[in-house]
């Protein structure tokens, strides 16, 4: 059993890329062992920006011989079909075998070496490989046919035991040589085998493992950090970046001066991590301080001075740009930088954003004076609906496009604007996904629903529904957004009428009627509710019985009622109840059309029992419903249970008496009609 | 920590290690003059012809023909040239210490690109007094992208202690058209770079030239403040725009002309022409956000165009020479 070390060198390799490239490399080493009848076991797969390494344990020496058989033609055949069968193996007939007048083949496959399946492998493997972005270069790059890699590859490493495993590609020849820290150490080091590469690297100052170059970045950085006295604010992303940017990596503390500190945070922290990779820090007091750790890639002859300076002015740079945006920003105020939305595109078919920050200001403002959103003052709403998107152009905004929204919030508050127009501008985008909180400020939930159902509305109104796996302005999203924003609020909003209302302040020359758009729309926020209350665990069939029977769009008592529903169904009178129930809709459906008169009075104590019951249960079930009540509901149709039994087991239905049996079938149509002023007990199963 | 993995290695590195970097310590930095004169005699040493800048207003040096169109096509061309550039939108009037509408870029193109463009790179560092063991150079994702020149490339930015001081990219398409083989292509950030050796923190009060007997030293602001002062006001307020929109059109007519007379290298100029004139019309800000697109595309046509003029007019030659070489 021997180890088996693959290098791929080559120019560096975009941080980004590398964990995804340590998988495909596994995913084709595999395959290609696999395809040679070898199985790759035990396998180490490292990364730098510089190289990808691929290190295989115990692989045998050879793959295993194997006899194939394969059976031909009976040897009484015509002659055309052994012939057939001797060019498919490449055999003569004396070598068939002939067992009881079938011809059989026994092709016997010796065992290959497994450096000579390695040597295929490489360049197979190199020439399958699947970058997110490849590239041609050097003089071979003037055919089209040229090899595609990330970025240049410079070089193979390939030893099977401490054998070189030779193979080319595009020009380059593997062999034993490679190459340490592009600056401490940039001769030709020689590796002897798999046992000592990750060694003789780390003492070419190359950390080859990208785990334990990640542990060094997180671990150092936040003593950098401590030793200062300071804490540092983690990021994992970033501890993934630098360690996908240095080979050899040693995090600094460096400081900037205090005053930027009057920008706000969140501007700090992505000035420092979006452009400079930096981490921020924060001080005993939990709040952002003036440091930053930056990782450098040497070990510095002084000690990281000239980097740690050299990076403090690289990072002042930017704080000025930020922090003259952010003065620059606050010349205007929100309401002067909204003006400019008039200039911005929304869609082609949709005007500009200022159109639609007008249909979403009407619609937040609505939410508000109809007390949909409750305790929501509605002159505050418009207004925070009206400024929400100025910040989409400002300079910060415009540099940071990851503060939308944010921004605006603090400009609002810097302006003086009430707090809870402020807050309304900040949050208004939320929330943004899964698990993102939802808002439930009652302005910032009236601007949040009105922005989403206007984007909603807009988009159906020119038919941009989502199809399929094709959604290119996120509607599903933003359609489980409003859905949280109604159900973490308990909003009773009838949907209905309010989307075919705002449906009429689209305005667009695009051919599909309002009406039309509207009920497209419709349907698709009953589908999402549908998709998001079954990811939930709520019974399919229970949502369809409910939903079946329609109403205003008012989702609340809808979803309160379903929920009802699976807890009754999860008793003994529930299942009995449906059991019931299906029977007489069994019966139902036979009887086919009812004809005859029905006898006036109940022919059967059984029967007059049931009249009461339903006489009974009726008005409870539907007041209880008005009032939503639905607990109530199921315990008035819960009533009908033992009568509804008690019936069946009681009496003959077809009765072979005209007007009796057309009595009980108006008896069973009156049960089944109390049953679906609930819920439409067809719909469910079992 | 660092010293933790130090102990740890039971092997020693055998490689040569680095060439040692002259020590700076006691040496004034080169001015910035001495600084492109330094990297004229670097690349001049390593076979490129040392173009002077082109004579048109352009807003990088991948703009002069040298570049576009020669990096177009099979023949061998290695070229290293200063490009003065104008961004009239990065016009501060002077008092920005990092932003100017007009500064010099340092362009180098080595077609093919050679195994050993990045070394070559880093000794050009080194020339000009960069220490690689004092200060942390990194070579980080940045794919490159003209939407005006319809031309790509894959490469780095280059840091030096975070700041970008270098573009480093492997050109791909040029005007729509692959290249093959694909240049190398360095852009250097000139005042970055200066600014960065004279260890100064506005941009001018960088030394230009050194003080020789009795004449004294100029510095960038001697030479550049008045004019950013001066075209920062003309770019931003003065410029008239019915004049820069008929110039717009009259430089895309006169294109289209010279394409059809098969005159591609006098097209590509009248391609430069309303680029810039679109980059003033931006200044302007008389371009709305849905107009930039629009544009954007007419000069990019200009630009795929003249591209296309020129590969016709030199494949039968480029074939001829280089048999087997296809578009």
């Amino acid at each position: 059993m021997t180890d088996f070390l693959l290098e791929l060198r080559s120019e560096e390799i975009p941080a980004r890329m590398q964990a995804g490239a340590r998988a495909e490399l596994e995913k084709l080493f595999r395959a290609q062992l696999s395809a040679a009848g070898l199985e790759a076991g035990d396998l180490t797969i490292w990364s730098t920006p510089r190289r990808l390494a691929l290190i295989a344990r115990d692989l045998p020496e050879a793959t295993a011989a194997v006899s194939e058989e394969l059976k031909g033609p009976r040897s009484s055949a015509p002659p055309q079909a052994l012939e057939g069968f001797l060019r498919k193996t490449g055999l003569r007939q004396d070598q068939l075998e002939d067992r009881d007048g079938v011809y059989f083949a026994v092709i016997d496959k010796p065992g290959r070496a497994t450096a000579e399946v390695l040597a295929e492998a490489i360049p197979a493997i190199v020439r399958a490989f699947a970058w997110p972005k490849s590239m041609r270069w050097g003089k071979e790059s003037a055919s089209s046919e040229s090899l595609r890699w990330v970025r240049p590859l410079s070089g193979i490493v390939a030893i099977f035991g401490e054998e070189l495993v030779p193979c080319e590609i595009g020009g380059i020849a593997s062999g034993f040589a490679t190459r340490g820290h592009r600056f401490h150490c940039p001769g030709e080091i020689t590796i002897g085998s798999a046992a000592d590469y990750a060694e003789k690297l780390r003492a070419c100052h190359v950390i080859v493992d990208h785990e334990e170059r990640q542990a060094i970045v997180r671990d150092g950085a936040a003593k950098a950090a401590a030793d200062a006295g300071l804490t540092l604010v983690e990021d994992e992303g970033l501890v993934i970046e630098n360690a996908g940017l240095t080979e050899w990596p040693v995090p600094l503390l460096g400081r900037f001066d205090e005053a930027f500190l009057e920008v706000p945070p969140e501007v700090i922290q992505l000035t420092a991590r979006v452009n400079q990779k930096y981490f921020v820090v924060n001080g005993a007091d939990g709040k952002l301080a003036n440091g930053f750790v930056c990782t450098a890639n040497i070990d510095a002859k002084d000690g990281g001075a000239e980097i740690v300076a050299g990076n403090r002015k690289v990072l002042a740079a930017r704080l000025s740009d930020a922090r003259f945006f952010w003065e620059q920003d606050q010349k205007k105020t929100l309401a002067q930088h909204a003006e400019k939305l008039a200039n911005i595109t929304f869609h082609e078919k949709l005007g500009t954003v200022a159109d639609k920050v007008g249909r979403v200001a009407k619609l937040a403002e609505w939410l508000a004076s109809e007390g949909i959103v409750p305790n929501c003052d509605p002159a505050l709403a418009r207004q925070a609906a009206e400024l929400a998107k100025a910040d989409l152009v400002t300079e910060m905004v415009g540099e940071f496009p990851e503060l939308q929204g944010l921004m605006g919030g603090y400009y609002a508050r810097a302006e003086g604007l009430d707090d809870a127009v402020a807050d309304a501008i900040r949050d208004h985008y939320k929330p943004v996904g899964q698990g993102d909180d939802v808002p439930i400020a009652p302005v910032t939930v009236a601007v949040a629903l009105a922005d989403k159902l206007d984007t909603a509305c807009a988009f159906f109104r020119i038919g941009e529904a989502p199809t399929g796996s094709k959604d290119p302005f996120a509607l599903r999203r933003s359609a489980l957004g409003l859905l949280a924003l109604i159900q973490r609020n308990n909003l009773r909003l009838p949907m209905n009428g309010a989307i075919e209302k705002h449906m009429l302040r689209v305005k667009t020359d695009f051919a599909v009627s309002h009406g039309q758009s509207a009920l497209a729309l419709v349907d698709f926020f009953a589908d999402r509710l549908k998709i998001q209350q079954r990811e939930n665990g709520v019974r399919h069939d229970l949502i369809d019985a409910v939903f079946v029977l329609g109403g205003d769009g008012d989702i609340i008592p809808l979803l309160a009622r379903v929920k009802t529903l699976q807890a009754f169904m999860a008793t003994e009178d529930g299942t009995n109840l449906l059991a019931g129930y299906k029977r007489a809709a069994n019966i139902l459906k036979q009887a086919g059309e009812v004809s005859g008169t029905a006898a006036a009075t109940p022919p059967t104590d059984a029967d007059a029992a049931l009249l009461a019951a339903l006489d009974a249960a009726e008005p409870a079930a539907s007041a209880a419903v008005a009032e939503e009540r639905f607990t109530d509901a199921m315990a008035a149709l819960a009533s009908l249970r033992a009568p509804i039994d008690a019936f069946f087991d009681g009496v003959m239905v077809n009765d072979p008496d005209e007007t009796i049996r057309a009595y009980r079938l108006g008896l069973l149509s009156r049960f089944t009609g109390a049953v679906h002023g609930v819920a439409d007990f067809s719909k469910i199963e079992g | 920590m660092r010293r933790r993995w130090a102990n740890a290695a039971a092997i020693f590195c055998t490689c040569e290690g680095i060439p040692a970097v002259a020590d700076g310590a006691d040496k004034t930095p080169l001015s910035f003059q001495d600084m492109i004169l330094t990297l004229h005699s670097y690349w001049s040493a390593r076979g490129c012809a040392i173009l002077q800048p082109y004579d048109m207003r352009v807003g990088a040096g991948t703009f002069h023909p040298a570049t576009t169109l020669r990096s177009l096509g099979p023949e061998p061309w290695n070229v290293a040239y200063v490009q003065p550039s104008r961004r009239p939108t990065d016009g501060r009037y002077g008092e920005n210490p990092n932003r100017l509408q007009h500064y010099y870029q340092y362009q180098v193109i080595l077609k093919p690109s050679p195994a050993d463009l990045q070394e070559q790179y880093l000794g050009s560092l080194a020339a000009i007094g960069i220490d690689p063991l004092l200060h942390d150079i990194r070579f980080v994702e940045d794919d490159w992208e003209s939407p005006t020149l319809g031309a790509w490339g894959l490469g780095w930015e280059v840091w030096c202690d975070g700041m970008e001081v270098t573009q480093f990219t492997y050109f791909q398409q040029m005007g729509g058209f692959d290249c093959k083989p694909v240049a190398g292509e360095l852009t250097y950030g000139l005042e970055r770079l200066a600014m960065y050796i004279q260890n100064v923190d506005n941009v001018y009060d960088l030394r230009f030239s050194d003080a020789v007997g009795d004449v004294a030293a100029v510095s960038y602001g001697d030479v550049f403040l008045e004019n950013e002062r001066q075209f920062s006001k003309w770019n931003f307020e003065v410029a008239d725009t019915d004049t820069l929109f008929a110039g717009f059109k009259a430089a895309e007519e006169e294109c289209k002309r010279a394409i059809a007379a098969n005159v591609p290298l006098a097209a590509y100029d009248q391609a430069i022409e309303a680029s810039h004139l679109f980059n003033l019309l931006q200044a302007r800000g008389v371009i709305s956000v849905q107009e930039r697109a629009n544009y954007m595309a007419r000069v990019r046509d200009l630009a795929k165009g003249s591209c296309k003029a020129w590969i016709d007019s030199q494949s039968e030659r480029w074939t001829a020479k280089y048999p087997g070489w296809t578009l």
